[in-house]
């Protein structure tokens, strides 16, 4: 028997069409395959992705709906000093387009999504909501001491939603599933760090964002067909700047401007768009209690990559950025920010001020997740990689 | 000439008594620790006789001395954004020019950062930008969000377990002193005592008249409770007196006094969301005396402690009294509990009105109020008002538009009681806050 394999343009066209289909289509088939499947929402940056799947609930990551919809309703519920990410989840929940979904799951990523949660519990009654705040304290034993019991919480109450028992057995395989998924992620920002030209940041970003809502084997297969499609392309290196995108975590730039940016002279070799989807230190490590959930909780602590919307308890965040710049080979650095989005500005400063001592070139602007206007943004990359290419600096 | 209430004096006395003594911290051997507001753990640093800095309470006094514009342009060359909370830049810009306090002193440097992480995620950035600044000891107190509305067995002894491992060795390592927890405990039944004063104050204005303004007046009520004092003898003797003043306003039927004197006629009773303009408080305070409107309850003088909904600091169980306390803080709590604080106070007090006051700096407060607006509305059948400015960055604050809004808000109450047609302020259906140049 021959199979075939598929080709880029086609893997690519699956791709976008899941990223458009804001009814989330491809979720509602994957719960009407089987009995007992639940569907829950996360909000960005960081999810218990494992403990949802365990609890036989498929995580959904709802990063806003970028330019995908028109924000109407959204917009009435938000001043126009407050990001854009909260105004089109809403108008996404308001229009139905989220009724796949059996709850959504919180995390305190800012005072933002902190307070849409309890305008989802009014708004959607029929979701179950859960807020989940990580521990940010410094203080190793309290924080896994809570974290495990948030986490338990959480996984015997979508259990019991589901009508599964709440076994350690469940957890063990979701560990295994979300490990494999993580495989396939390293291997995939090997690959763009290695051939950036052939895997342009818009095509690897698609591909993360279905990672947002797929059973992460299902991913990991999918991605290991694009890899391996790109891999195949044999395109020429262009003569672009090599880049790692900082700030845009949380509500996501609109795609055009991901390829505005590549297109005026940069490769974006390493971004922080998804990081709930990536592995952000070791995976879980069954460890000598073969307690899965504290397994799960330890990794979860022992984050390697930092983030704004975690506590940098060393003050080291500038310092990492600065070596994955070396590590990933980048020329510099592009801070994309949402506009208004305090984690990611607040942090740009302190950030820069390592750059700064250590001659890395960066460039930042703002956007929101519905902006059309890319003119400007364009322009500033172009200016940055070709100073970048003439004197090595910004 | 307008007479001034004993207790106002005594407050100035604590304050300038505040600074002064921070000043000798040093040379006194008392360790400084810089701190945020709410969730403040005042008992157990006075406990290690330690002298506590409010950064937020530099950035307000700044600008009601109206200083603290230069200082947000300052941390704004200094590559923070426009976006951002004021109060950082605010703090961030005076640091960075000498760090020349409100009075016209320099704060000591801090000999640790103690960061009790309640009700707003921006502190975690702001203290991370502290941190870069001064090589000291540090001590993060995470206080988790109460997304659901309930204190959880587990939050609690979350909070107390790192008090025991986090906070109380790092205080004991920066004063070379162990924890006496006989004063932790004195400081606690002192600051319950307190508590309940202010609470009776609070709660004075169910009366009609009322003799107090819960917002404008309020956040001075606030301020010794809030920051330094509470747990202090001198805190005690404020709120007895201040205690005692309300109590003969009330006798005499009196209303609120405001900067132009009593106000006599009474015409709205309004409740209040969301904290006020500092940069222009007064001008912001007299929209609403001219126009007879009385702050009769607020919820910013809850975000540092829920008194008047009952909330008291525990002497028998010091830890976590200190835990409940910090979860507690209005802006720990979700909206809708948010949302029914606010309507059950329009209830209580009788309210003709609400106000909601949104500040651009401040996601914590600020993200939901126009759902809050609708929920409140919905839960008291009684239409709401919503005005927009910032807390301590001037080109927010446009006193004609507020002005403008706040009258014709008035306006329609008062149709409304009288059975007329005035119709309600446009909805904002996009809301734009309009840059003052
Ligand atoms: S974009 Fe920034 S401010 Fe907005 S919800 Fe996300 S993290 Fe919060
Ligand atoms: S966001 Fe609000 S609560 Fe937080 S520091 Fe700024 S003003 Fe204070």
């Amino acid at each position: 028997m021959t199979t075939t394999q598929p080709t880029i343009e086609a893997l690519v066209a699956d791709l976008e069409a899941r990223f458009d289909d804001v009814d989330l289509g491809h979720v509602r088939a994957w719960k009407d395959g089987a009995r007992h499947r639940l569907a829950v929402g996360c909000l960005p940056v960081f999810a218990p992705r494992e403990v949802i799947w365990a609890a036989g609930a498929l995580p959904v990551f709802v990063r806003g709906a970028g330019d995908r919809i028109e924000t109407i309703r959204g917009d009435a519920y938000y001043q126009s000093y407050i990001c854009h990410l909260p105004r089109s989840t809403l108008e996404l929940g308001l229009l139905g387009h989220l009724d796949v979904l059996d709850g959504m799951v919180f995390p305190n990523t800012c005072d933002v999504i902190r307070n849409l949660s309890g305008m989802w519990q009014t708004s959607f009654p029929q979701h179950i909501v859960r807020f989940l705040d990580p521990p940010q304290t410094a203080e190793p034993a309290s924080a896994a001491a809570y974290l495990h019991h948030e986490l338990t919480t959480l996984f015997r109450d979508l259990c019991a939603h589901n009508g599964v028992e709440p076994v350690p057995a469940r957890l063990h395989l979701a560990i295994a599933d979300y490990a494999a998924a993580n495989v396939v992620m390293r291997e995939l920002a090997a690959a763009r760090q290695r051939e950036p030209w052939n895997l342009p940041v818009d095509e690897v970003y698609l591909l993360k964002r279905a990672a947002d809502s797929m059973p992460p084997r299902d991913w990991a297969d999918l991605a290991r067909r694009y890899l391996a499609a790109a891999a195949a392309r044999g395109r020429k290196p262009e003569d672009r700047i090599r880049v790692c995108l900082v700030g845009s975590f949380c509500e996501q730039p609109p795609r055009a401007l991901l390829r505005a940016a590549e297109k005026a002279g940069c490769y974006i070799i390493d971004d922080d768009l998804t990081l709930g989807v990536e592995p952000n230190g070791p995976d879980p490590l069954l460890g000598d209690d073969g307690d899965p959930m504290a397994a799960i909780v330890a990794a979860w602590l022992r984050t390697t990559r930092p983030s704004a919307v975690r506590y940098d308890e060393h003050g080291t965040a500038g310092r990492i950025l600065a070596e994955r710049v070396a590590a990933v080979g980048a020329d510099g650095v592009v801070f994309a920010a949402p506009s208004f989005c305090d984690p990611a500005l607040l942090d740009q400063p302190r950030l820069t001020r390592v750059l700064d001592q250590r001659n890395i070139p960066y460039t930042s602007f703002k956007y929101a997740e519905n902006t059309g206007q890319f003119q400007a943004i364009r322009e500033q990359a172009g200016t940055f990689a070709d100073s970048v290419k003439l004197w090595g600096t910004a | 000439m307008i007479k001034k209430e004993p207790s106002m004096d005594a407050q100035k006395d604590l304050l300038a008594g505040y600074f002064a003594r921070l000043g000798r911290a040093k040379d006194e051997g008392r360790p400084v620790v810089y701190t945020f507001v709410p969730g403040n753990l005042v008992e157990l640093m006075a406990a290690f006789d330690v002298a506590p800095v409010y950064p937020e309470v530099n950035a307000l006094q700044s600008a009601m001395r109206q200083r603290s514009s230069g200082f947000i342009r300052e941390a704004e060359r200094g590559g923070h954004s426009e976006d951002v909370c004021s109060y950082v830049k605010c703090d961030l810009g005076m640091l960075a020019k000498g760090n020349v306090g409100p009075t016209g002193d320099t704060i000591p440097p801090p000999d640790l950062l103690l960061l009790s992480f309640t009700g707003c995620f921006t502190f975690m950035k702001w203290f991370e930008l502290l941190r870069e600044q001064y090589d000291c000891e540090v001590a993060m107190l995470h206080v988790p969000y109460v997304g659901d509305g309930v204190v959880t067995a587990a939050m609690r002894a979350y909070v107390v377990e790192q008090l025991q491992r986090e906070v109380i060795p790092k205080l004991e390592k920066v004063t070379g002193k162990r924890l006496d927890l006989d004063k932790l405990r004195a400081q606690l039944a002192r600051s319950r005592q307190a508590e309940e004063d202010l609470a009776w104050v609070f709660k004075s204005a169910r009366h009609r008249p009322s003799p107090i303004d819960a917002y404008f007046g309020g956040v001075y009520y606030i301020g010794p409770i809030f920051t330094s004092f509470r747990g202090s003898e001198d805190a005690c003797r404020y709120y007895a007196m201040l205690r005692g003043e309300v109590e003969e306003r009330l006798a005499a039927g009196l209303g609120p006094i405001t900067p132009e004197g009593s106000l006599g006629d009474e015409k709205f009773r309004l409740v209040v969301e969301g904290p006020p303009n500092w940069t222009s408080f007064r001008d912001f305070w007299k929209i609403f005396y001219d126009e007879g409107a009385v702050c009769v309850a607020s919820t910013y003088t809850q975000v540092g402690g829920t008194y008047e909904r009952g909330f008291r600091h525990d002497p028998a169980n010091p830890l976590e009294s200190l835990a409940d306390y910090c979860l507690s803080c209005y802006t720990n709590l979700p909206l809708p509990q948010r949302s029914r604080i606010l309507a059950d106070m329009v209830k209580e007090y009788e309210a003709d009105g609400f106000v909601i006051h949104s500040v651009k700096s401040c996601n914590s407060f600020s993200a939901g109020q126009l759902h809050m607006l609708r929920e409140v509305e919905r839960l008291t059948g009684v239409p709401g008002g919503f005005i927009e400015s910032d807390l301590v960055d001037a080109r927010y604050y446009g006193q004609a538009n507020i002005k403008n809004r706040i009258e014709s808000y008035l306006q329609m109450l008062h149709a409304r009681r009288t059975g007329g047609s005035v119709p309600p302020p446009p909805r904002p259906e996009r809301v734009h806050l309009e840059v003052v140049p």
